[in-house]
């Protein structure tokens, strides 16, 4: 059997292939994934990727995958009959932080999507983090803090030490360009946010 | 739901170690993990994989010494992965990125962007027109040098499966001492980063072909439970 390929860091100069919006390119995706037609509540999410020290980790990109707002992921592996697919929401995108760490992107709150045994998950963005600084990339979730009900019956943030789940939560707010969620991502560090082995 | 096998975890013994201080925390896969994006044919256009033309004027090439680069991309049963997306960066020939954040005193080379895409066809095959990379310095690290590298991004299969990682050049002294190769531990994971002479792959007159053969994380043999 063959083994698998190994990783190796992005680098610092993945810019003008990955995210080159802003690069005078356009990509195979970018960080505004609703279009004017797609279904769902409009958020904006913002926040900052930091290192250790709470500083702007280097040359970072976070990708972005998640379920359309009746909860039904874009893919061929999902294709229950209950969800519907809505066919402009790819729920794929992809942002790079600038040198101050930050990163927005503009989509639609994800509806609920089943776990294994058909429990509900509480509606999730699945995020990756690349930085040139990581020679593998990290896996984590976005929850909404406006879900506490299903927060609190959610399998993966119940198996998330307690003390350590506020860094999965996306603080709500209404803001004049809409609703906002903050999030920070933290590689290292006292408030590390949690990463998962999936 | 649909029926879902579970992905294989990463393989620890190949992968280099995880920059998070805290334990990864283990978590069961599910749609969200198990789902991800697909892209068609038409996601990219037949230009996109000719880095030697893609970015150059009429009439005119990219500078250095072209190369095919072909490859696979299949998982850990040897099982295709079609419609994944492969999304490629280098340096020109002389060793200087397209970048503006690249500082390094090399001559930049108007016909040449460095970028390029392709996505597999049904049978897992993709395939690069390019130059031959340049190495370039790491001057932060004192004075050394990173081999000559292409990156490489695949999204395809599962969002589980998720890859980057660099393919690298057979022969090169500059891999001993490189920060990025060596960060793989295991010998024979990093021997297999490096591309192989393909002569079959070659264009008689034009260029030599190389290959390159990605692996992704396999499934398990049972479906898990709806």
């Amino acid at each position: 059997m063959p083994k698998q390929t190994a990783s190796n860091t992005i680098g610092p100069f993945f810019h003008h292939i990955l995210t080159p919006e802003g690069h005078g390119k356009s990509g195979i995706t970018d960080n505004k994934l609703a279009g004017k037609k797609t279904k769902g509540e409009r958020i904006h999410v913002e926040g900052l990727i930091l290192d250790a020290d709470g500083k702007p980790l280097r040359a970072a990109m976070l990708e972005i995958w998640q379920a359309n707002a009746a909860g039904r992921y874009n893919s061929p592996v999902d294709d229950r009959d209950e969800a519907q697919l809505d066919k402009k929401f790819s729920g794929f995108g992809r942002v790079s932080s600038g040198s101050k760490g930050k990163f927005e992107f503009e989509t639609i709150k994800p509806g609920s999507v089943p776990s294994t045994g058909n429990a509900p998950q509480a509606p999730h963005i699945n995020l990756t983090l690349f930085a040139a600084a990581t020679d593998i990339h990290l896996f984590t979730r976005l929850y909404f803090s406006d879900e506490e009900e299903a927060n609190e019956i959610d399998p993966v943030l119940s198996s998330v030490n307690a003390a350590r789940r506020d860094t999965l939560i996306a603080r709500r707010k209404k803001t004049k360009k809409g609703i906002v969620y903050r999030f920070d991502v933290q590689v290292g560090g006292d408030d590390e946010t949690v990463f998962f082995a999936i | 739901m649909p029926t879902l096998a579970p992905l294989k975890k990463l393989d620890r013994t190949v992968q280099p170690k995880s920059s998070a201080t805290k334990r990864l925390v283990p978590i069961k896969q599910s749609l969200s993990e198990l789902a991800g994006p697909v892209f068609g044919l038409n996601a990219v256009k037949k230009i996109d994989a000719d880095l030697t033309k893609n970015a150059a004027k009429k009439g005119k090439e990219a500078i250095g010494e072209r190369m095919i680069l072909t490859g696979s991309v299949t998982d850990e049963e040897d099982r295709p992965v079609p419609g994944a997306l492969i999304e490629i960066w280098q340096t020109n020939a002389a060793g200087l990125y397209a970048h503006k954040g690249d500082q390094h005193d090399a001559p930049a080379d108007p016909n040449f962007h460095g970028t390029g895409r392709c996505v597999t066809g049904a049978d897992g095959q993709y395939r690069f027109t390019t130059i031959r990379p340049g190495a370039y310095p790491i001057t932060r690290l004192g004075n050394r040098w990173r081999p000559a590298h292409i990156h490489y991004s695949i999204t395809g299969g599962s969002f589980a499966q998720r890859l980057i990682t660099q393919c690298y050049f057979p022969g090169d002294p500059l891999q001993d001492d490189d920060f990025v190769f060596q960060a793989v531990t295991n010998k024979a994971a990093r021997e297999r980063l490096i591309v192989k002479y393909a002569p079959e792959q070659s264009i008689m007159g034009y260029a030599a072909g190389y290959s390159f053969d990605i692996v992704l994380r396999g499934r398990d043999a049972t479906p898990m439970e709806k």
